[in-house]
């Protein structure tokens, strides 16, 4: 009994003893590579260039004001020449005037500097300027002579080092502010600076939310873990959706080059975006009933789908018809009310996006409702047909489909690596793709389901957690590439780390929000999408605005550094005077940056406060 | 008529809920299902809308299998069948008319769900379970602003929405004092007797089931221990039911 109860003892002893060590070993290993050395901090350069550093950052270059200049030297010769010191014309203008005494010297002698009845309480550089170089005065000792009430001063020199038989001279250029003070160029660019840092962060934030809310649920384990599919569903939709982007691309594409003509002409582009939403509407209402008691017959339901297929066939014509009013109507808008042309411009630039967008839309639109539809009839496939038929369906389109998709990746190793060789990256992977499909095909019950959808959020996680890792700075060099240096390229890089990031927090809320309601729901009979709008997104709203602020609030920190590497905003000022050892400058941009984030950060505790 | 074939229920744990449970229920009866926690009385209900999925036997409606549906199919055959649950499993952050439309989504167009848009008649009908339970007033108010019996009310409206022709009860009062617990049993005794739904109700108090409930079967451990009339309860099948530790009160 003893003998047991000692033995943890000592081993326990031992595992801490061991730990300990291994502490010390792992911070003194730390302390080396990171080359902790306080005695930098004592050496007096270090401190003088720290003092200088810090005087300057704790003197903004926020203001100035015009300066009235009054420069004055007087002649002294080093060393005293032969014949003694010429007659000192003196310096002819009123005003202050200085004197030295005595007016030679050798280096190394104490000399007076006086001057009188210049501005009072003013101050002023004073230098030695030597007669072969009076480009480049030399300091002497203090860099600055300060005239008191009555406009005097007096200082104490050593002589420099500087022989010359010429006259050389002592100056002194006082200086004295005038009239009320105004904003340095520096704060001017600031201002502007950070308004544009501001706005990139909006926008970051804004595009990053909006894609991230629908990631993020299929990066859910809660939503994604029931959903599971038979073989010939999942295949048929991997088909479905390929093809369904190929197509509709292609459709979007020729509707909009056969209606250009049409709706750069602003009376036809205006009547389309108001009459064609009017009749989608009456056929939607015809298609799709708001309450379906009992399932439609097939044929009600093949007219159904083709009624529908028009009216995305008009919908794509409309948003043409919308992007063009857009772009007609922005510029004569602009023109008209010049106060607000950055309106016109703005709806002229949303018109061009929109242009550009459309196809991509279409093609997603296409590819989901193609590949909803040909899962559909897999589903009901592998629900009514005999088992060995189904195994027969299975093999082959399983086969299909993986060869289709290990055809895609060969394709995309082949544009990134060039081999060059269409046997090694199309038609091998297609036979491998196909062969896997086939093998898995062969191993599955035949009316067995698949977790497709857990299979799905491995791979979603995944991605966001590659991507995620990449800092915004980094995603920033490549998009300053793409779309050359500029808050653009800032605001894309923020907006996809924001995608990123935001759907990894938002998926983990829910996750865990309370299954209760879903389970009512599904109970009376809900379909997923109709489950998710009432029973999950009621339950998120709070966190995912919580989210949202804390994530707007780090894109506003980000976005101030993101110009270092060419993103915009004013981290591109920042490092600009960094390097150019202007630290006033650099310090007025840092209490800009530093009023943003404060005034940002209070702004959303307080909405965070009222809506969550 | 509902009947339950050999139904039975195991968890991928190895668990096992239901064991070979067989019994009927005729059209319109007040059903109470008794036993301990764990006894596999939740996962009975549930089986019966294949919330959960039976590992095997049938369940008959009218003589079609709902264990063989296809998901869709289920789908809409949930519809008419109601369920109200211990904790109410009401939206809290929704309004209580929400709550009680969101009972008639299964009738709805999914694409009108995105929209939030429920057809005038269903909302007039939401108004009109809600005066049927009593809380009429409060159908703008967030659901976690009502007390425990009147969430629980909201979930009868909800499941009536769905115009069901059986309700499925899942412990309704396990979460509400003695008081609360008659008058919401007095809500389902009406829905039995006024609509005629069937009523499947699983319960804890003998004494409620005395004075709710036309027919009990009784689970233990996932096997049927008792099925007939509740004043057929004795000593002898309490104790098996309950087991024999097990002391009757009130």
């Amino acid at each position: 009994m003893d003998k047991d109860n000692r033995k943890p003892n000592i081993w326990k002893s031992l595992t801490l003893g061991l730990a300990v060590l291994l502490g010390i070993v792992v911070y003194a290993y730390g302390a080396e590579v990171t080359r902790v050395n306080l005695g930098e901090l004592q050496s007096e350069r270090r401190q003088e260039s720290m003092v200088r550093v810090l005087r300057a950052l704790f003197r903004p270059d926020l203001l100035e004001y015009d300066q009235v200049l009054e420069p004055r030297v007087t002649p002294i010769y080093v060393p005293c020449p032969a014949g003694g010191v010429p007659e000192d014309l003196g310096d002819p203008r009123s005003g202050g005037y200085i004197t030295v005494t005595p007016a030679c010297g050798s280096p190394g002698d104490v000399v007076r500097v006086e001057g009188f009845n210049f501005m009072p309480n003013a101050e002023g550089p004073l230098r030695f300027v030597p007669g072969s170089d009076p480009e480049n005065p030399v300091g002497l000792g203090q860099l600055f002579a300060n005239t008191d009430a009555q406009g005097n001063f007096s200082m104490d020199f050593t002589l420099p080092n500087r022989e010359s038989e010429d006259v050389q001279y002592i100056r002194v250029i006082m200086r004295q502010n005038e009239g009320a003070p105004y904003f340095t160029q520096n704060a001017k660019d600031t201002w502007d600076r950070i308004v544009e840092t501001v706005f990139m962060a909006l926008l970051a934030t804004t595009i990053g939310t909006v894609l991230a809310v629908p990631i993020s649920f299929t990066a859910a384990r809660n939503l994604m873990k029931p959903v599971r599919s038979p073989i010939a569903s999942i295949a048929l939709n991997v088909i479905g959706w390929l093809a369904g982007i190929y197509l509709a691309y292609q459709v979007a594409a020729w509707i909009g080059g056969f209606t250009q003509q049409y709706v750069s002409v602003l009376p036809i582009a205006l009547a389309s975006v108001v009459v064609v939403p009017i009749i989608a509407n009456f056929a939607f209402r015809w298609a799709v009933p708001v309450e379906d008691a009992e399932p439609p017959t097939r044929a009600l339901q093949i007219v159904r789908n083709l009624v529908l297929l028009g009216i995305a066939a008009l919908g794509i014509y409309a948003l043409y018809a919308l992007a063009g009013a857009m772009s007609t109507l922005g510029p004569q808008l602009a023109r008209q009310f010049s106060g607000v042309a950055f309106m016109g411009n703005f709806l002229f630039r949303l018109g061009g996006i929109l242009d550009l967008l459309v196809p991509t839309i279409a093609a997603l639109m296409g590819g989901g409702a193609l590949g909803g539809l040909l899962a559909r009839v897999g589903q009901q496939a592998t629900e009514r047909l005999p088992e060995a038929a189904v195994k027969t369906m299975n093999i082959v389109l399983a086969g299909l489909a993986g060869a289709v998709l290990a055809a895609l990746f060969g394709a995309f190793a082949e544009w990134v690596y060039q081999f060059g060789n269409p046997v090694a990256t199309l038609w091998w992977p297609a036979i491998i793709g196909a062969a896997a499909g086939v093998l898995l095909a062969v191993l599955t019950q035949p009316k067995a389901t698949l977790g497709v959808g857990i299979a799905l959020y491995y791979v979603i996680r995944t991605i966001l957690n590659a991507l995620r890792s990449i800092e915004a700075l980094v995603m920033a060099i490549v998009f300053v590439i793409a779309v050359g240096i500029g808050p653009f390229a800032g605001m894309l890089a923020l907006g996809l780390h924001t995608i990123v990031s935001l759907a990894k927090l938002y998926s983990e809320q829910v996750e865990s929000i309370s299954s209760g309601p879903m389970e009512a729901l599904q109970a009376t009979g809900a379909n997923s999408l109709q489950t998710i709008v009432y029973a999950v997104v009621p339950q998120i709203i709070p966190p995912y605005i919580a989210y949202t602020l804390y994530r707007w609030d780090i894109n506003v920190r980000m976005s101030t550094i993101i110009g270092f590497v060419g993103g915009g905003g004013i981290g591109f000022l920042l490092q600009q005077n960094i390097n150019l050892l202007n630290y006033r400058g650099a310090s007025t941009q840092m209490v800009a940056i530093a009023v943003v984030v404060a005034t940002l950060d209070y702004i959303s505790s307080v909405v965070r406060e009222r809506y969550t | 008529m509902l009947q339950i074939r050999n139904l039975t229920k195991v968890y991928d744990s190895g668990v096992v809920a239901l064991d070979d449970v067989s019994f009927d229920i005729p059209d319109g009866q007040f059903l109470a299902v008794i036993g301990l926690s764990g006894s596999g009385k939740s996962t009975l209900l549930r089986c019966i809308n294949r919330l959960i999925e039976p590992t095997s036997g049938q369940i008959l409606w009218d003589g079609v299998d709902l264990v063989s549906l296809s998901p869709e199919e289920m789908r809409r055959m949930r519809r008419k069948i109601g369920m109200i649950f211990q904790h109410f499993n009401l939206v809290n952050r929704s309004r209580v008319l929400t709550n009680v439309l969101a009972g008639r989504l299964g009738y709805i167009n999914p694409a009108f769900s995105l929209i939030n848009h429920f057809p005038k008649e269903d909302v007039e009908n939401a108004i009109r379970q809600l005066e049927r339970v009593g809380i009429a007033d409060k159908a703008n108010v967030r659901a976690d602003e009502l007390s425990g019996g009147q969430q629980q009310r909201v979930g009868i409206a909800r499941a009536l929405m769905q115009d069901p022709s059986i309700l499925l009860a899942d412990e309704p009062v396990a979460s509400l004092d003695p008081v609360l617990a008659h008058s919401i049993m007095k809500y389902l005794e009406l829905i039995n007797q006024e609509d005629k739904v069937t009523v499947i109700c699983s319960l804890h108090f003998l004494d409620l089931v005395h004075r709710y409930a036309d027919h009990v079967v009784a689970l233990n451990q996932g096997k049927l221990v008792f099925e007939g009339e509740p004043k057929k309860i004795d000593d002898a099948k309490f104790k098996e039911i309950y087991g024999k530790d097990a002391e009757r009160v009130g």
